[in-house]
Protein backbone atom coordinates (compact mmCIF):
# COMPACT_ATOMS: atom_id res chain seq x y z
CA UNK A 1 0.00 0.00 0.00
CA UNK A 2 2.50 2.68 1.23
CA UNK A 3 5.12 3.72 -1.74
CA UNK A 4 7.80 5.87 -0.27
CA UNK A 5 9.48 6.16 -3.53
CA UNK A 6 6.58 7.82 -4.90
CA UNK A 7 6.71 11.43 -5.66
CA UNK A 8 3.67 12.16 -3.26
CA UNK A 9 5.57 10.40 -0.24
CA UNK A 10 7.67 13.08 1.59
CA UNK A 11 6.84 16.12 1.04
CA UNK A 12 8.61 19.27 1.14
CA UNK A 13 6.52 21.39 4.40
CA UNK A 14 6.48 20.13 7.64
CA UNK A 15 3.07 19.04 9.06
CA UNK A 16 2.78 21.89 11.43
CA UNK A 17 -1.48 21.55 12.26
CA UNK A 18 -1.74 24.88 13.12
CA UNK A 19 -0.57 26.25 9.63
CA UNK A 20 -2.55 23.57 8.09
CA UNK A 21 -5.78 24.63 9.91
CA UNK A 22 -4.88 28.61 9.10
CA UNK A 23 -5.48 27.37 5.40
CA UNK A 24 -8.65 26.86 5.62
CA UNK A 25 -11.09 29.46 6.03
CA UNK A 26 -14.34 27.53 7.04
CA UNK A 27 -12.58 26.26 10.53
CA UNK A 28 -12.92 30.01 11.18
CA UNK A 29 -16.74 29.90 11.22
CA UNK A 30 -19.16 29.24 13.74
CA UNK A 31 -21.89 26.45 13.87
CA UNK A 32 -24.58 27.03 16.22
CA UNK A 33 -22.93 29.50 18.16
CA UNK A 34 -19.84 26.93 18.75
CA UNK A 35 -16.39 26.78 17.10
CA UNK A 36 -16.28 24.12 14.28
CA UNK A 37 -15.31 20.36 14.31
CA UNK A 38 -15.97 19.08 10.67
CA UNK A 39 -15.83 15.35 10.99
CA UNK A 40 -17.08 14.09 8.00
CA UNK A 41 -14.37 14.50 6.07
CA UNK A 42 -15.23 10.60 4.58
CA UNK A 43 -18.06 12.56 2.77
CA UNK A 44 -16.80 15.68 1.78
CA UNK A 45 -13.60 17.40 2.98
CA UNK A 46 -13.08 20.77 3.74
CA UNK A 47 -11.01 23.03 0.95
CA UNK A 48 -7.55 25.20 1.89
CA UNK A 49 -7.36 28.75 0.16
CA UNK A 50 -4.47 27.64 -2.46
CA UNK A 51 -7.67 25.59 -3.45
CA UNK A 52 -10.09 28.14 -3.56
CA UNK A 53 -7.97 30.66 -4.60
CA UNK A 54 -6.97 28.54 -7.93
CA UNK A 55 -10.59 28.72 -9.09
CA UNK A 56 -10.49 32.55 -8.65
CA UNK A 57 -6.88 32.76 -10.25
CA UNK A 58 -8.57 30.60 -12.80
CA UNK A 59 -11.76 32.31 -13.55
CA UNK A 60 -10.10 35.87 -13.53
CA UNK A 61 -7.04 35.06 -15.45
CA UNK A 62 -7.32 31.80 -17.55
CA UNK A 63 -10.73 31.51 -18.34
CA UNK A 64 -11.02 30.18 -21.78
CA UNK A 65 -11.89 26.77 -23.50
CA UNK A 66 -9.66 24.34 -24.20
CA UNK A 67 -8.01 22.24 -27.03
CA UNK A 68 -9.46 24.04 -29.65
CA UNK A 69 -8.15 27.40 -29.53
CA UNK A 70 -4.90 29.03 -30.76
CA UNK A 71 -5.23 32.44 -28.83
CA UNK A 72 -3.61 32.98 -25.72
CA UNK A 73 -6.04 32.29 -22.85
CA UNK A 74 -7.06 29.14 -24.23
CA UNK A 75 -4.08 28.09 -24.55
CA UNK A 76 -3.10 29.03 -21.11
CA UNK A 77 -6.01 27.21 -20.41
CA UNK A 78 -5.18 23.78 -22.32
CA UNK A 79 -1.84 24.16 -20.26
CA UNK A 80 -2.92 24.29 -16.95
CA UNK A 81 -5.76 21.65 -17.47
CA UNK A 82 -3.03 19.17 -18.68
CA UNK A 83 -0.49 20.14 -16.19
CA UNK A 84 -3.20 19.19 -13.51
CA UNK A 85 -3.84 15.84 -15.11
CA UNK A 86 -0.15 15.16 -15.08
CA UNK A 87 0.21 16.19 -11.31
CA UNK A 88 -3.01 13.35 -10.67
CA UNK A 89 -0.51 10.92 -12.83
CA UNK A 90 2.60 11.73 -10.53
CA UNK A 91 0.47 11.69 -7.36
CA UNK A 92 -0.31 8.10 -8.08
CA UNK A 93 2.52 7.06 -9.62
CA UNK A 94 0.80 6.14 -13.05
CA UNK A 95 3.35 5.28 -15.58
CA UNK A 96 1.89 7.65 -18.50
CA UNK A 97 -0.69 10.92 -18.09
CA UNK A 98 -2.85 10.06 -20.83
CA UNK A 99 -4.19 7.46 -18.41
CA UNK A 100 -5.47 9.52 -16.34
CA UNK A 101 -9.51 10.82 -17.43
CA UNK A 102 -11.11 13.55 -15.89
CA UNK A 103 -14.71 12.16 -14.61
CA UNK A 104 -17.57 13.73 -12.21
CA UNK A 105 -16.67 11.55 -9.75
CA UNK A 106 -15.88 8.12 -8.65
CA UNK A 107 -19.32 7.09 -9.03
CA UNK A 108 -19.00 7.95 -12.30
CA UNK A 109 -15.41 6.73 -12.88
CA UNK A 110 -17.21 3.36 -11.85
CA UNK A 111 -20.28 3.87 -14.50
CA UNK A 112 -17.70 4.55 -17.13
CA UNK A 113 -15.70 1.22 -16.31
CA UNK A 114 -19.14 -0.60 -16.32
CA UNK A 115 -20.53 1.02 -19.51
CA UNK A 116 -17.68 0.44 -21.54
CA UNK A 117 -14.95 -2.14 -20.75
CA UNK A 118 -17.20 -4.57 -19.14
CA UNK A 119 -20.21 -3.72 -21.19
CA UNK A 120 -17.76 -5.52 -23.75
CA UNK A 121 -15.65 -7.79 -21.77
CA UNK A 122 -18.36 -9.62 -19.54
CA UNK A 123 -20.95 -11.95 -20.96
CA UNK A 124 -23.52 -14.28 -19.87
CA UNK A 125 -22.03 -16.87 -17.26
CA UNK A 126 -19.23 -14.80 -16.11
CA UNK A 127 -18.85 -13.02 -12.86
CA UNK A 128 -17.60 -9.90 -11.12
CA UNK A 129 -16.46 -10.41 -7.58
CA UNK A 130 -16.83 -7.41 -5.22
CA UNK A 131 -16.59 -7.11 -1.50
CA UNK A 132 -19.37 -7.19 0.84
CA UNK A 133 -18.11 -3.35 2.00
CA UNK A 134 -18.88 -1.53 -1.32
CA UNK A 135 -20.37 1.94 -1.23
CA UNK A 136 -23.76 1.81 -3.61
CA UNK A 137 -21.62 3.19 -5.97
CA UNK A 138 -19.31 0.42 -6.66
CA UNK A 139 -22.02 -2.16 -6.43
CA UNK A 140 -25.16 -1.30 -8.09
CA UNK A 141 -23.24 -0.48 -11.48
CA UNK A 142 -22.27 -4.12 -11.36
CA UNK A 143 -25.67 -5.42 -10.14
CA UNK A 144 -27.15 -3.55 -13.38
CA UNK A 145 -24.78 -5.09 -15.37
CA UNK A 146 -25.64 -8.59 -13.97
CA UNK A 147 -28.67 -8.55 -14.47
CA UNK A 148 -28.03 -7.43 -18.38
CA UNK A 149 -25.91 -9.77 -19.18
CA UNK A 150 -26.75 -12.89 -17.24
CA UNK A 151 -23.64 -12.86 -15.17
CA UNK A 152 -23.12 -13.13 -11.93
CA UNK A 153 -22.41 -10.65 -9.10
CA UNK A 154 -20.42 -12.49 -5.77
CA UNK A 155 -19.02 -11.03 -2.65
CA UNK A 156 -16.06 -11.64 -1.03
CA UNK A 157 -16.80 -12.06 2.57
CA UNK A 158 -15.03 -10.48 5.58
CA UNK A 159 -14.95 -11.35 9.31
CA UNK A 160 -16.78 -9.82 12.43
CA UNK A 161 -13.93 -6.91 12.30
CA UNK A 162 -14.60 -5.90 9.05
CA UNK A 163 -11.47 -7.85 7.39
CA UNK A 164 -11.56 -9.62 4.12
CA UNK A 165 -11.52 -13.49 4.33
CA UNK A 166 -8.12 -13.75 1.74
CA UNK A 167 -8.49 -17.59 1.90
CA UNK A 168 -12.06 -17.40 0.79
CA UNK A 169 -11.25 -15.04 -1.71
CA UNK A 170 -9.07 -17.61 -3.63
CA UNK A 171 -12.35 -19.80 -4.28
CA UNK A 172 -14.71 -17.38 -4.76
CA UNK A 173 -12.73 -15.54 -7.86
CA UNK A 174 -12.54 -18.66 -10.52
CA UNK A 175 -11.69 -19.01 -13.80
CA UNK A 176 -14.79 -17.38 -14.89
CA UNK A 177 -14.14 -14.18 -13.13
CA UNK A 178 -13.94 -11.10 -15.55
CA UNK A 179 -13.72 -8.12 -12.76
CA UNK A 180 -12.64 -8.19 -9.56
CA UNK A 181 -13.96 -4.33 -8.14
CA UNK A 182 -12.56 -3.71 -4.35
CA UNK A 183 -12.91 -0.46 -2.20
CA UNK A 184 -9.64 0.16 -0.86
CA UNK A 185 -10.59 2.13 2.20
CA UNK A 186 -14.25 1.20 3.70
CA UNK A 187 -15.84 4.48 4.02
CA UNK A 188 -18.10 2.63 6.58
CA UNK A 189 -15.30 0.16 8.50
CA UNK A 190 -12.37 1.78 7.90
CA UNK A 191 -10.45 -1.33 7.01
CA UNK A 192 -8.01 -0.94 4.44
CA UNK A 193 -8.30 -4.07 1.47
CA UNK A 194 -5.47 -6.03 0.55
CA UNK A 195 -5.23 -4.74 -3.16
CA UNK A 196 -2.17 -6.54 -4.24
CA UNK A 197 -3.48 -9.81 -3.18
CA UNK A 198 -6.70 -9.51 -4.52
CA UNK A 199 -4.66 -8.19 -8.01
CA UNK A 200 -2.67 -11.47 -7.69
CA UNK A 201 -6.15 -13.91 -7.72
CA UNK A 202 -7.65 -11.79 -10.00
CA UNK A 203 -4.47 -11.60 -12.24
CA UNK A 204 -3.83 -15.21 -12.08
CA UNK A 205 -7.72 -16.24 -13.35
CA UNK A 206 -7.31 -13.24 -16.28
CA UNK A 207 -9.52 -10.96 -14.54
CA UNK A 208 -8.89 -7.09 -13.83
CA UNK A 209 -8.55 -5.65 -10.83
CA UNK A 210 -10.94 -2.39 -10.43
CA UNK A 211 -9.69 -0.19 -7.21
CA UNK A 212 -12.51 2.23 -5.26
CA UNK A 213 -10.00 4.71 -4.15
CA UNK A 214 -12.15 7.30 -3.02
CA UNK A 215 -11.22 6.85 0.51
CA UNK A 216 -7.32 5.64 0.23
CA UNK A 217 -5.83 8.34 -2.49
CA UNK A 218 -6.84 11.08 -0.18
CA UNK A 219 -5.49 9.88 3.10
CA UNK A 220 -2.27 7.46 1.92
CA UNK A 221 -0.06 7.31 -0.36
CA UNK A 222 -0.86 5.12 -3.30
CA UNK A 223 0.50 3.92 -6.31
CA UNK A 224 -1.20 2.12 -9.17
CA UNK A 225 1.93 0.37 -10.08
CA UNK A 226 2.97 -0.48 -6.64
CA UNK A 227 -0.69 -2.21 -6.24
CA UNK A 228 -0.74 -3.57 -9.58
CA UNK A 229 -3.86 -2.20 -9.74
CA UNK A 230 -6.28 -2.20 -13.81
CA UNK A 231 -8.45 0.99 -12.83
CA UNK A 232 -8.92 3.01 -9.93
CA UNK A 233 -11.30 5.63 -9.26
CA UNK A 234 -11.64 8.73 -6.88
CA UNK A 235 -13.13 12.12 -6.19
CA UNK A 236 -11.50 15.47 -6.03
CA UNK A 237 -13.95 16.72 -3.26
CA UNK A 238 -12.51 14.22 -0.86
CA UNK A 239 -8.90 15.30 -1.48
CA UNK A 240 -9.12 19.03 -1.07
CA UNK A 241 -10.66 20.04 -4.52
CA UNK A 242 -14.10 21.17 -5.87
CA UNK A 243 -17.35 18.91 -5.76
CA UNK A 244 -17.79 18.06 -9.74
CA UNK A 245 -14.74 16.25 -10.57
CA UNK A 246 -13.49 13.14 -10.04
CA UNK A 247 -10.45 10.59 -12.15
CA UNK A 248 -10.78 7.30 -13.73
CA UNK A 249 -7.19 5.72 -14.07
CA UNK A 250 -6.61 2.99 -16.50
CA UNK A 251 -3.67 0.94 -17.70
CA UNK A 252 -2.93 1.73 -21.22
CA UNK A 253 -3.66 -0.97 -23.02
CA UNK A 254 -7.24 -1.00 -21.20
CA UNK A 255 -8.65 2.14 -22.25
CA UNK A 256 -7.02 1.78 -25.51
CA UNK A 257 -9.03 -1.00 -26.52
CA UNK A 258 -12.47 0.31 -24.61
CA UNK A 259 -15.46 1.53 -26.52
CA UNK A 260 -16.07 5.56 -26.09
CA UNK A 261 -18.83 6.43 -22.82
CA UNK A 262 -20.37 9.32 -24.46
CA UNK A 263 -19.99 10.53 -27.71
CA UNK A 264 -19.56 14.30 -29.08
CA UNK A 265 -16.75 16.94 -29.42
CA UNK A 266 -13.14 16.43 -28.52
CA UNK A 267 -13.46 12.93 -28.43
CA UNK A 268 -13.36 12.42 -31.93
CA UNK A 269 -10.90 12.26 -34.43
CA UNK A 270 -12.57 13.28 -37.62
CA UNK A 271 -16.41 13.53 -38.49
CA UNK A 272 -17.86 12.55 -41.85
CA UNK A 273 -21.61 12.69 -42.21
CA UNK A 274 -21.26 9.05 -42.46
CA UNK A 275 -19.30 8.57 -39.59
CA UNK A 276 -16.85 9.14 -36.63
CA UNK A 277 -13.28 8.04 -35.41
CA UNK A 278 -12.26 8.52 -32.14
CA UNK A 279 -9.37 10.31 -30.35
CA UNK A 280 -6.18 9.52 -28.61
CA UNK A 281 -6.71 8.68 -25.05
CA UNK A 282 -7.59 10.42 -22.44
CA UNK A 283 -10.18 12.58 -24.78
CA UNK A 284 -11.64 9.93 -26.25
CA UNK A 285 -13.25 9.61 -22.71
CA UNK A 286 -13.49 13.42 -22.71
CA UNK A 287 -16.74 14.39 -25.00
CA UNK A 288 -17.55 18.10 -24.35
CA UNK A 289 -16.08 20.77 -22.66
CA UNK A 290 -14.89 19.29 -19.91
CA UNK A 291 -14.49 20.78 -15.68
CA UNK A 292 -11.98 22.80 -16.83
CA UNK A 293 -11.59 24.83 -13.55
CA UNK A 294 -12.07 22.33 -10.96
CA UNK A 295 -9.47 20.01 -12.95
CA UNK A 296 -7.08 22.99 -12.47
CA UNK A 297 -7.93 23.32 -9.19
CA UNK A 298 -7.21 19.48 -8.19
CA UNK A 299 -4.06 19.87 -9.58
CA UNK A 300 -4.00 22.55 -7.13
CA UNK A 301 -5.23 20.62 -4.46
CA UNK A 302 -2.50 17.66 -5.51
CA UNK A 303 0.58 20.32 -4.84
CA UNK A 304 -1.10 20.68 -1.44
CA UNK A 305 -0.88 17.31 -0.09
CA UNK A 306 2.00 16.61 -2.03
CA UNK A 307 3.78 19.45 -0.12
CA UNK A 308 3.15 17.85 3.48
CA UNK A 309 3.79 14.18 1.92
CA UNK A 310 1.14 12.15 1.73
CA UNK A 311 3.09 9.88 4.20
CA UNK A 312 2.74 12.18 7.42
CA UNK A 313 -1.29 12.55 6.32
CA UNK A 314 -1.01 8.87 6.78
CA UNK A 315 0.62 9.16 9.60
CA UNK A 316 -1.28 12.26 11.58
CA UNK A 317 -4.95 10.36 10.57
CA UNK A 318 -3.32 6.95 11.96
CA UNK A 319 -2.23 8.60 15.54
CA UNK A 320 -5.83 10.78 15.70
CA UNK A 321 -7.38 7.21 14.67
CA UNK A 322 -5.65 5.56 17.31
CA UNK A 323 -6.01 7.84 19.82
CA UNK A 324 -10.04 8.41 18.71
CA UNK A 325 -10.89 4.57 18.80
CA UNK A 326 -9.03 4.80 22.65
CA UNK A 327 -10.94 7.76 23.51
CA UNK A 328 -14.72 6.65 22.53
CA UNK A 329 -14.14 2.90 23.27
CA UNK A 330 -13.70 4.03 26.71
CA UNK A 331 -17.20 5.92 26.95
CA UNK A 332 -17.97 1.99 27.79
CA UNK A 333 -21.55 2.35 25.87
CA UNK A 334 -20.16 2.51 22.27
CA UNK A 335 -19.44 -0.30 20.21
CA UNK A 336 -16.90 0.63 16.69
CA UNK A 337 -17.58 -0.85 14.04
CA UNK A 338 -14.62 -2.28 11.51
CA UNK A 339 -11.31 -3.52 12.78
CA UNK A 340 -10.36 -2.92 16.57
CA UNK A 341 -6.76 -2.74 15.85
CA UNK A 342 -6.07 0.65 14.49
CA UNK A 343 -3.07 -0.33 12.32
CA UNK A 344 -5.31 -2.08 9.95
CA UNK A 345 -7.73 0.64 9.11
CA UNK A 346 -8.16 4.45 7.98
CA UNK A 347 -9.50 7.71 9.96
CA UNK A 348 -13.00 6.73 9.54
CA UNK A 349 -14.60 5.57 12.83
CA UNK A 350 -18.53 4.54 12.68
CA UNK A 351 -20.08 3.30 15.83
CA UNK A 352 -22.98 2.99 17.61
CA UNK A 353 -24.42 3.82 20.65
CA UNK A 354 -26.17 1.07 22.88
CA UNK A 355 -28.84 3.81 23.82
CA UNK A 356 -28.69 7.11 21.51
CA UNK A 357 -29.90 6.58 18.32
CA UNK A 358 -27.40 8.07 15.46
CA UNK A 359 -29.45 10.93 14.34
CA UNK A 360 -30.71 12.10 17.87
CA UNK A 361 -26.81 11.92 18.67
CA UNK A 362 -26.50 13.62 14.97
CA UNK A 363 -28.35 16.73 15.91
CA UNK A 364 -27.15 17.01 19.48
CA UNK A 365 -23.67 17.07 18.00
CA UNK A 366 -24.57 20.01 15.76
CA UNK A 367 -25.65 21.75 18.00
CA UNK A 368 -22.39 21.78 20.01
CA UNK A 369 -20.61 22.75 16.65
CA UNK A 370 -19.31 19.17 15.92
CA UNK A 371 -20.42 17.65 11.98
CA UNK A 372 -20.67 13.73 12.00
CA UNK A 373 -22.32 11.65 9.58
CA UNK A 374 -25.03 9.28 10.39
CA UNK A 375 -27.12 6.98 8.38
CA UNK A 376 -26.58 3.92 6.48
CA UNK A 377 -23.48 5.71 5.24
CA UNK A 378 -24.27 4.76 1.01
CA UNK A 379 -23.49 1.19 1.88
CA UNK A 380 -27.02 -0.53 3.16
CA UNK A 381 -26.07 -3.70 3.27
CA UNK A 382 -22.86 -3.71 4.89
CA UNK A 383 -24.60 -1.87 7.89
CA UNK A 384 -27.18 -4.11 7.80
CA UNK A 385 -24.65 -7.09 8.55
CA UNK A 386 -24.12 -5.49 11.46
CA UNK A 387 -27.58 -6.27 12.74
CA UNK A 388 -28.14 -2.23 13.01
CA UNK A 389 -29.90 0.11 10.44
CA UNK A 390 -27.90 3.35 11.53
CA UNK A 391 -24.30 3.98 12.80
CA UNK A 392 -23.04 7.45 13.48
CA UNK A 393 -19.24 8.15 11.54
CA UNK A 394 -16.38 10.59 13.19
CA UNK A 395 -13.95 10.77 9.84
CA UNK A 396 -10.78 13.02 9.82
CA UNK A 397 -8.35 14.80 8.05
CA UNK A 398 -5.23 16.28 8.28
CA UNK A 399 -6.92 19.59 10.06
CA UNK A 400 -8.01 17.46 13.02
CA UNK A 401 -6.84 17.34 16.18
CA UNK A 402 -7.03 15.59 19.02
CA UNK A 403 -9.34 18.36 21.01
CA UNK A 404 -11.55 18.14 18.30
CA UNK A 405 -11.86 13.93 19.16
CA UNK A 406 -12.25 15.45 22.63
CA UNK A 407 -14.93 17.41 21.90
CA UNK A 408 -16.66 14.90 19.87
CA UNK A 409 -16.27 12.42 22.92
CA UNK A 410 -17.29 15.39 25.13
CA UNK A 411 -20.20 16.05 22.90
CA UNK A 412 -21.25 12.60 23.15
CA UNK A 413 -21.20 12.24 27.45
CA UNK A 414 -23.53 15.52 27.02
CA UNK A 415 -25.87 13.94 24.50
CA UNK A 416 -25.82 11.09 27.04
CA UNK A 417 -26.59 13.43 29.92
CA UNK A 418 -29.33 15.32 28.28
CA UNK A 419 -31.34 12.04 27.32
CA UNK A 420 -30.75 10.45 30.73
CA UNK A 421 -32.23 13.86 32.10
CA UNK B 1 -31.23 18.16 35.10
CA UNK B 2 -33.71 20.41 32.94
CA UNK B 3 -33.55 21.68 29.78
CA UNK B 4 -31.14 24.70 28.32
CA UNK B 5 -27.94 22.86 29.28
CA UNK B 6 -24.56 24.81 27.96
CA UNK B 7 -23.72 24.03 24.42
CA UNK B 8 -26.80 21.85 23.28
CA UNK B 9 -28.14 24.53 22.15
CA UNK B 10 -31.80 24.55 20.93
CA UNK B 11 -32.28 20.97 21.64
CA UNK B 12 -34.92 21.50 24.12
CA UNK B 13 -37.41 23.11 21.00
CA UNK B 14 -37.11 19.84 19.58
CA UNK B 15 -36.61 17.30 21.91
CA UNK B 16 -39.78 18.68 24.27
CA UNK B 17 -40.64 17.10 27.44
CA UNK B 18 -43.66 15.62 26.27
CA UNK B 19 -41.35 13.80 23.12
CA UNK B 20 -38.83 12.98 25.25
CA UNK B 21 -41.44 11.25 27.76
CA UNK B 22 -43.10 9.48 24.64
CA UNK B 23 -39.78 8.22 23.47
CA UNK B 24 -39.24 6.87 27.12
CA UNK B 25 -41.96 5.09 27.80
CA UNK B 26 -44.39 4.53 24.27
CA UNK B 27 -47.98 4.10 24.61
CA UNK B 28 -49.81 1.14 23.08
CA UNK B 29 -46.83 -1.44 22.16
CA UNK B 30 -48.98 -4.36 22.72
CA UNK B 31 -49.71 -7.02 19.48
CA UNK B 32 -53.37 -6.40 18.57
CA UNK B 33 -54.87 -9.90 17.31
CA UNK B 34 -56.33 -10.23 14.10
CA UNK B 35 -55.57 -6.48 12.92
CA UNK B 36 -57.32 -5.03 10.24
CA UNK B 37 -54.76 -3.22 8.99
CA UNK B 38 -51.71 -4.69 9.60
CA UNK B 39 -48.54 -2.80 8.09
CA UNK B 40 -44.51 -1.98 8.35
CA UNK B 41 -43.48 1.36 7.02
CA UNK B 42 -39.67 2.20 7.19
CA UNK B 43 -37.65 4.93 6.13
CA UNK B 44 -34.35 3.63 4.22
CA UNK B 45 -32.53 6.78 4.55
CA UNK B 46 -32.49 6.68 8.26
CA UNK B 47 -33.44 2.86 8.78
CA UNK B 48 -36.15 3.70 11.01
CA UNK B 49 -39.14 1.09 10.92
CA UNK B 50 -42.26 0.74 12.56
CA UNK B 51 -44.72 -2.28 12.74
CA UNK B 52 -48.36 -0.53 12.91
CA UNK B 53 -51.63 -2.60 13.55
CA UNK B 54 -55.31 -1.41 13.96
CA UNK B 55 -58.15 -3.15 15.10
CA UNK B 56 -61.14 -1.07 13.21
CA UNK B 57 -65.00 -1.69 14.48
CA UNK B 58 -67.97 0.10 12.90
CA UNK B 59 -65.54 2.36 11.22
CA UNK B 60 -63.91 3.07 14.41
CA UNK B 61 -60.27 2.59 15.38
CA UNK B 62 -60.73 -0.12 18.59
CA UNK B 63 -57.20 -0.97 19.52
CA UNK B 64 -53.60 0.06 18.00
CA UNK B 65 -50.79 -1.59 18.45
CA UNK B 66 -46.93 0.03 17.11
CA UNK B 67 -43.70 -1.26 17.85
CA UNK B 68 -40.65 -0.45 16.00
CA UNK B 69 -37.22 1.13 16.08
CA UNK B 70 -35.81 4.38 15.14
CA UNK B 71 -34.76 7.63 16.51
CA UNK B 72 -36.44 9.62 19.65
CA UNK B 73 -38.70 11.79 17.56
CA UNK B 74 -40.13 8.55 15.43
CA UNK B 75 -40.37 6.59 18.38
CA UNK B 76 -42.15 9.44 20.08
CA UNK B 77 -44.46 10.18 16.79
CA UNK B 78 -45.37 6.73 16.64
CA UNK B 79 -46.43 6.62 19.95
CA UNK B 80 -48.55 10.31 20.15
CA UNK B 81 -50.10 8.98 17.08
CA UNK B 82 -50.73 5.22 18.85
CA UNK B 83 -52.04 7.55 21.30
CA UNK B 84 -54.46 9.90 19.40
CA UNK B 85 -56.16 7.23 16.73
CA UNK B 86 -57.47 5.20 19.64
CA UNK B 87 -61.57 5.32 19.58
CA UNK B 88 -60.95 7.87 16.28
CA UNK B 89 -63.21 7.30 13.22
CA UNK B 90 -61.48 6.94 9.99
CA UNK B 91 -62.85 10.62 8.73
CA UNK B 92 -61.17 11.81 12.11
CA UNK B 93 -57.72 10.11 11.75
CA UNK B 94 -57.30 11.23 8.24
CA UNK B 95 -58.40 14.70 9.67
CA UNK B 96 -55.59 14.24 12.12
CA UNK B 97 -53.26 12.86 9.95
CA UNK B 98 -53.55 16.13 7.75
CA UNK B 99 -53.12 18.12 10.51
CA UNK B 100 -49.92 16.66 11.42
CA UNK B 101 -49.05 17.46 7.39
CA UNK B 102 -49.67 20.63 7.97
CA UNK B 103 -48.20 21.14 11.25
CA UNK B 104 -44.56 19.81 10.20
CA UNK B 105 -44.76 21.58 7.16
CA UNK B 106 -44.94 24.71 9.14
CA UNK B 107 -48.43 25.59 7.79
CA UNK B 108 -51.10 27.43 10.15
CA UNK B 109 -53.22 25.17 12.56
CA UNK B 110 -57.08 25.84 13.19
CA UNK B 111 -58.17 26.12 16.85
CA UNK B 112 -60.20 22.96 16.03
CA UNK B 113 -56.94 21.22 14.66
CA UNK B 114 -54.91 21.89 17.45
CA UNK B 115 -57.66 20.56 19.80
CA UNK B 116 -57.21 17.01 17.99
CA UNK B 117 -53.51 17.37 18.31
CA UNK B 118 -53.35 18.25 21.89
CA UNK B 119 -49.71 16.99 23.15
CA UNK B 120 -49.06 16.31 19.36
CA UNK B 121 -47.97 20.08 18.75
CA UNK B 122 -45.19 19.24 20.37
CA UNK B 123 -43.65 17.52 16.98
CA UNK B 124 -43.77 21.04 15.64
CA UNK B 125 -40.24 21.41 17.24
CA UNK B 126 -38.82 19.67 14.36
CA UNK B 127 -40.06 22.70 11.66
CA UNK B 128 -36.47 23.92 12.92
CA UNK B 129 -34.61 20.98 11.96
CA UNK B 130 -35.72 20.24 8.20
CA UNK B 131 -33.74 17.32 8.25
CA UNK B 132 -36.07 15.79 11.03
CA UNK B 133 -39.34 16.00 9.62
CA UNK B 134 -39.41 12.97 7.68
CA UNK B 135 -38.55 11.10 11.25
CA UNK B 136 -42.02 12.77 12.71
CA UNK B 137 -43.67 12.18 9.63
CA UNK B 138 -43.30 8.39 9.30
CA UNK B 139 -45.92 6.29 11.01
CA UNK B 140 -48.35 9.31 10.06
CA UNK B 141 -47.79 8.64 6.32
CA UNK B 142 -48.22 4.82 6.85
CA UNK B 143 -51.42 5.13 8.95
CA UNK B 144 -52.25 7.57 6.21
CA UNK B 145 -51.70 4.82 3.57
CA UNK B 146 -53.03 2.16 5.26
CA UNK B 147 -55.94 3.22 5.82
CA UNK B 148 -56.92 4.68 2.36
CA UNK B 149 -56.09 0.89 1.47
CA UNK B 150 -58.70 -0.68 3.79
CA UNK B 151 -61.18 1.49 3.34
CA UNK B 152 -60.81 0.76 -0.25
CA UNK B 153 -61.36 -3.34 0.31
C1 LIG C 1 -15.67 4.20 -0.88
C2 LIG C 1 -16.46 5.17 -1.69
N1 LIG C 1 -16.74 4.89 -2.97
C3 LIG C 1 -17.43 5.73 -3.74
C4 LIG C 1 -17.90 6.93 -3.26
C5 LIG C 1 -18.68 7.82 -4.17
O1 LIG C 1 -18.02 9.01 -4.38
P1 LIG C 1 -18.75 10.16 -5.19
O2 LIG C 1 -20.01 10.45 -4.45
O3 LIG C 1 -17.79 11.31 -5.14
O4 LIG C 1 -19.00 9.65 -6.56
C6 LIG C 1 -17.64 7.26 -1.94
C7 LIG C 1 -18.12 8.54 -1.39
O5 LIG C 1 -19.00 8.66 -0.59
C8 LIG C 1 -16.91 6.36 -1.13
O6 LIG C 1 -16.67 6.63 0.14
Amino acid sequence: MSNLDSNSGAGSRAFDIDAIRADFPILQRKVNGQDLVYLDNAASSQKPSQVIQSLVDYYEQTNSNVHRGVHTLSIEATDAYELARTKVAKFINAPRSEEVIWTRNTSESLNLVAATWAEANVGEGDNIVITAMEHHSNIVPWQQLAFKKGAELRYLSHNDDGVIDLDGASSVIDSRTKLVAATHMSNVLGTINPIAKLAELAHAVGAVILVDAAQSVPHMPVDVQALDADFLCFSAHKMLGPTGIGVLWGRYDLLDAMPPYMFGGDMILEVTYEDANWNDLPYKFEAGTPNIADAIATGAAVDYLSELGMDKVWQHEQELTAYAMEQVLSLGNVRVLGPQDPALRGGVISFIHESIHPHDLGTALDQQGIAIRTGHHCAMPLVRSFDVVAAARASFYIYNTKSEVDALVNGISETEGYFSR
Amino acid sequence: MTGGMSGLGDMDELYEAIILDHYRSPRNTAPVEEADVDLEVNNPFCGDEFHIQLKVEDDAVSQVGITGRGCAISQASASLLAELVEGKSSAEVRAAVDAVRRLLKGEEITDEEADILGDIEALGGVRKFPVRIKCALLSWVGLDDALKEHLAK
